[in-house]
């Protein structure tokens, strides 16, 4: 894609009022995780247990957690674990899958059959159970988060982009490119792979939403992100116990994850309708 | 005596859009009316104006009238339409391999019309679907009637759905290209069973086709449609001996006939404009071999032929009305 | 249909063994010796050895497997290290919760979600569908244990109308299910209004007007009939995804299922626990894929006919 084409599926999206403000938000959310620190003068660890469980006041914005330590601190530096691990093992995924695809679609027959198969199987089992297997084996911890997450959406990128290939390759252009001679990987890289990178990309970027809700899950387990390192998830993993002494610990990273989440969503249906790739998007889920 | 079913002047917009643009009709009891045009020239939107079936497209008719045995159907209102829908007059679809639903057995679909329209009751429904399919030669009746239309082939599903169509004993079929979709040895089956039909129980058919070949063989009248006007409406005879129009004249220059010197067939320069970019005047002006400044100036009214008939192009040989 | 019934059937034994292989392996792909990982730190040597002989640990890796799934096909789940108990006798008591609890969420979200869905798509592009496709968006993007928290803090605190945790009445099941619930009609209430939208538009629809029949029995009959046969795809697919939804949220009410067991024996790497908690769930998915697939095949002749 040109310059131009970019620029004018931008202005697409914005136009629609969803898209922009969900644009915005995501902005800042980025731009709070990056600069994380010019913006509180807290430092996300640091117990102040005298100031423990105090709501919403002048000096601490959202109020304090049991620990003492400011929310909003803790809220912004989670922005930054949920949001890298989350998009971190997206790509992981997204690269594994589409190679696995790519191959599965490009190469067929036995190797395809094989690929579709243990991919439809893990497809049907959900993400949650497939990430406590693996953080089961890995051990828990950012790391084993970012494994579980890439396990888990793995199988949704290998049948979009093994979908868009199966289709594509029919295409004269391709056979044309065939019948010149032109290696499997020069097919593969050059003509199929970027041709099935838009949906791909998309649903990538609808599957970072849900992984932000799965690094969450697990991180209320205890399961995520080790303490004193904050992320939204693992904010929430007092759970219950805090919920009628200071509802706030609670509610304001899950708020965080559903505002997000929600704009991830509404972004990403604006990109579809500004890409018009909404059958190819849905062909993989 | 009036004729069974006579559009004056129809109007149909979908949007913003005026899709169709004064369209005049007659037909009779027993006789066959071809409707013949290129594709996007109003065909199939004529069919559903008349069976008031417009707003499932998003369409809506905006003038004129549809008189069907002395009533206005644009005027009688969607629940006294839905009464004669099936009953008074039946509907064959183009595409019998999407036109069936897909997971209901095929004896049920037609039993229905019947048990609606004629209040059967469900024995005597399935009776007398039993009874139509044996008319059009439909082997096994009772073995089909409890298949799924998947089990069928594409030939067989076009008469189910005509059989669907005869259920409620109408006195109209409405045929929209019912043989496009199909194999060229059933296509000719489909179309007789079709004619048939008219001669011998005196159904109007309204067939829908852009094959000038099956209207010669088949139809009494032809009305040509084309960019969402009528071209020329006329007795079948005299319009393969002399076509008054243009386009009727270039339409017929289509069909093969034996003993054509090769390369002689020729088609149609240029395509079927769009709706929202007619060309000003005659809307086949820039297709047309005679095209003269006024063609391309004034929109050339339907007039009536001495022969009988009508015609909508500034230089036939028209009466001054 | 009974022949299709059987040819799914013997389609899901690969499925198992290999789901079974996996969960076998977990215990080995630890890092360290797998004994290490069963004993309590500090155990005497004769505990070890006892283990040793009791797992067949010294024997290759797929004989283990094979006395492992023997003990399996008979009931025999291995003892939990933490409870010191047949896991069996902690999985039959974690089971009926559970089953209670994904089935009425199940229940829940096919009958609201479908219902929601063939009200938006006779509504489409009105105030009435852009309301319910706009709840329907937030519902199934909020984190499930938030919203169960949520509704805790509403429903229970607040309100008092439902007990916060436990298992003891029916009452305790009302919000759990509904806040498993909500996701999935979510997803069913979305498919539903896609394809009665997509279905009001085919060819056969428009003849069955054409037949005269009446609007509301064609969207009822046939057009929600037809529009189903996805939804019921989708939902054999992800019924493990309710099923997930359900381990979350039993931790979150403090439910004794096979979830809360599961992520009791994660924490406390109680790893028999573990590995029959994961049989179980994966079982669970499979038999409800199952299910899914013959309600579709019951509904659709076409699947049928192309398997039988």
């Amino acid at each position: 894609m040109t310059l131009s084409r970019h620029l004018t599926v931008l202005r697409t999206i914005l136009r629609r009022p969803g898209g922009a403000i969900a644009g915005a938000w995501l902005a800042c959310v980025v731009l709070a995780a990056l600069f994380a620190p010019l913006l509180t003068p807290y430092a996300y660890d640091a117990q102040v247990l005298k100031e423990a469980f105090q709501p919403s006041s002048a000096s601490h914005l959202l109020g304090t957690d049991e620990f003492g330590r400011d929310l909003l601190t803790r809220l912004i530096y989670g922005a930054r674990t949920s949001l890298s691990v989350s998009s971190i093992s997206i790509l992981i995924s997204v690269v594994c899958g589409m190679t696995l695809g790519a191959a599965a679609g490009y190469f067929g027959g036995s190797f395809d059959r094989m690929v579709t198969t243990v991919v439809d199987l893990s497809w049907s089992f959900p993400e949650i159970l497939i990430a406590l297997m693996l953080v089961a084996i890995i051990g828990p911890g950012t790391s084993g988060t970012m494994a579980a997450i890439a396990v888990a959406y793995l199988a949704q990128f290998a049948r979009l982009t093994r979908a868009q290939i199966m289709t594509l390759k029919s295409e004269t252009f391709i056979e044309a490119a065939q019948s010149l001679g032109a290696s499997h990987g020069h097919i593969l890289f050059r003509h199929l792979v970027p041709n099935a990178l838009a949906p791909v990309l998309v649903s990538a970027m609808l599957a970072t939403g849900d992984a932000i809700i799965l690094e969450a899950t697990l991180g209320f387990f205890g399961l995520g992100a080790q303490p004193p390192l904050p992320s939204w998830g693992s904010m929430m993993s007092s759970g219950s116990a805090l919920l009628f002494k200071a509802p706030w610990i609670i509610i304001f990273p899950g708020l965080a994850v559903a505002v997000t989440v929600v704009a991830i969503n509404l972004f990403g249906d604006a990109l579809i309708a500004a890409l018009d790739i909404k059958d190819q998007v849905r062909r993989g889920k | 005596m009036t004729p069974l079913l006579r559009l004056t002047d129809v109007c149909v917009d979908i949007g913003r859009k005026r899709l169709l643009d004064g369209i005049g009709l007659t037909l009779d009891r027993g006789q066959v009316l071809g409707l013949v045009g290129e594709s996007g020239s109003g065909k199939s939107l004529t069919a559903l104006a008349i069976a008031g079936l417009l707003p499932l497209i998003g369409g809506k008719v905006t003038g004129g009238a549809i008189h069907f045995d002395g009533m206005d159907l644009t005027a009688i209102g969607e629940a006294r339409l839905r009464s004669l829908r099936g009953k008074r007059f039946g509907f064959v679809m183009q595409n019998p391999m999407t036109a069936l639903d897909a997971v209901q057995r095929i004896g049920e679909q037609i039993d229905i019309v019947s048990r609606l329209h004629l209040g059967l009751s469900a024995q005597a429904a399935r009776l007398r679907t039993l009874d139509l399919m044996a008319q059009l030669r439909i082997a096994e009746p009772s073995a089909v009637a409890e298949a799924y239309p998947h089990q069928l082939s594409g030939g067989m599903k076009q008469r189910i759905v005509i059989a669907m169509a005869l259920a409620g004993d109408p006195e109209l079929i409405i045929a929209d290209e019912p043989t496009t979709a199909l194999d060229v040895t059933v296509q000719a089956q489909i179309i007789q069973i079709l004619t048939r039909l008219s001669r011998d129980r005196g159904l109007a058919l309204l067939l829908i086709t852009h094959d000038m070949g099956v209207v010669a063989q088949v139809c009494d009248r032809v009305a040509v449609l084309y960019a969402g006007r009528i071209a020329e409406e006329r007795a079948v005879e005299p319009i393969f001996e002399a076509p008054s129009h243009p386009y009727t004249a270039a339409l017929i220059g289509c069909i093969p006939r034996d003993g054509m010197a090769p390369g002689s067939l020729h088609g149609i320069p240029g395509a079927v404009p769009v709706s929202g970019r007619y060309p000003s005047g005659c809307r086949f002006n820039p297709r047309c071999t005679h095209a003269a400044d006024l063609c391309r100036q004034e929109r050339p009214a339907l007039r009536a032929l001495p022969s009988g008939g009508s015609v909508a192009c500034h230089f036939a040989k028209a009466e001054t009305s | 249909m009974l022949a299709y019934a059987i040819r799914r059937i013997l389609m899901l034994v690969p499925v198992f063994l290999a789901v079974s292989v996996i969960i076998f392996l977990i215990l080995h792909l630890l890092p360290g010796d797998p004994i290490d990982n069963l004993l309590k730190v500090g155990a005497p040597v004769e505990q070890r050895t006892e283990m040793m002989a009791r797992y067949g640990l010294d024997r290759p890796l797929p004989v283990q497997y094979a006395i492992w799934l023997g003990k399996l096909l008979t009931g025999d789940l291995g003892t939990a290290i933490v409870a010191r108990r047949p896991v069996a006798d902690l999985i039959g008591q974690a089971l009926p919760h559970s089953l209670a609890l994904g089935g009425l969420a199940l229940l829940f979200s096919s009958v609201v979600g479908i219902l929601l869905g063939f009200v938006a798509a006779l509504n489409r592009d009105r105030f009435l569908d852009r309301a319910i496709m706009g709840g329907v968006l937030l519902g199934s993007t909020l984190p499930s244990f938030w919203l169960g928290l949520l509704l805790i803090l509403a429903f229970s605190v607040q309100l008092g109308w439902f007990p916060v945790s436990g298992a003891r009445s029916w009452s305790s099941l009302v919000l759990p299910v509904l806040t498993i619930g909500l996701g999935g009609t979510a997803l069913v209430a979305r498919i539903t209004r896609v394809s009665m939208i997509d279905v009001a538009s085919r060819d056969f629809v428009m003849l069955l007007h054409a037949k005269g029949l009446s609007p509301l029995r064609i969207q009822l009959r046939h057009v929600l009939r037809h529009a189903l046969i996805p939804v019921v795809t989708i939902l054999a697919l992800r019924i493990g995804w309710i099923l997930g939804g359900a381990v979350t949220v039993e931790v979150v009410f403090a439910r004794p299922g096979l979830g809360t067991l599961l992520i009791k024996a994660l924490n406390q790497h109680d790893y028999p626990v573990v590995q029959a908690s994961l049989l179980m769930l994966a079982m669970a998915v499979m038999l409800g894929t199952l299910f899914g697939d013959l309600l579709q095949a019951a509904m659709d002749p076409r699947v049928r006919g192309a398997l039988a």
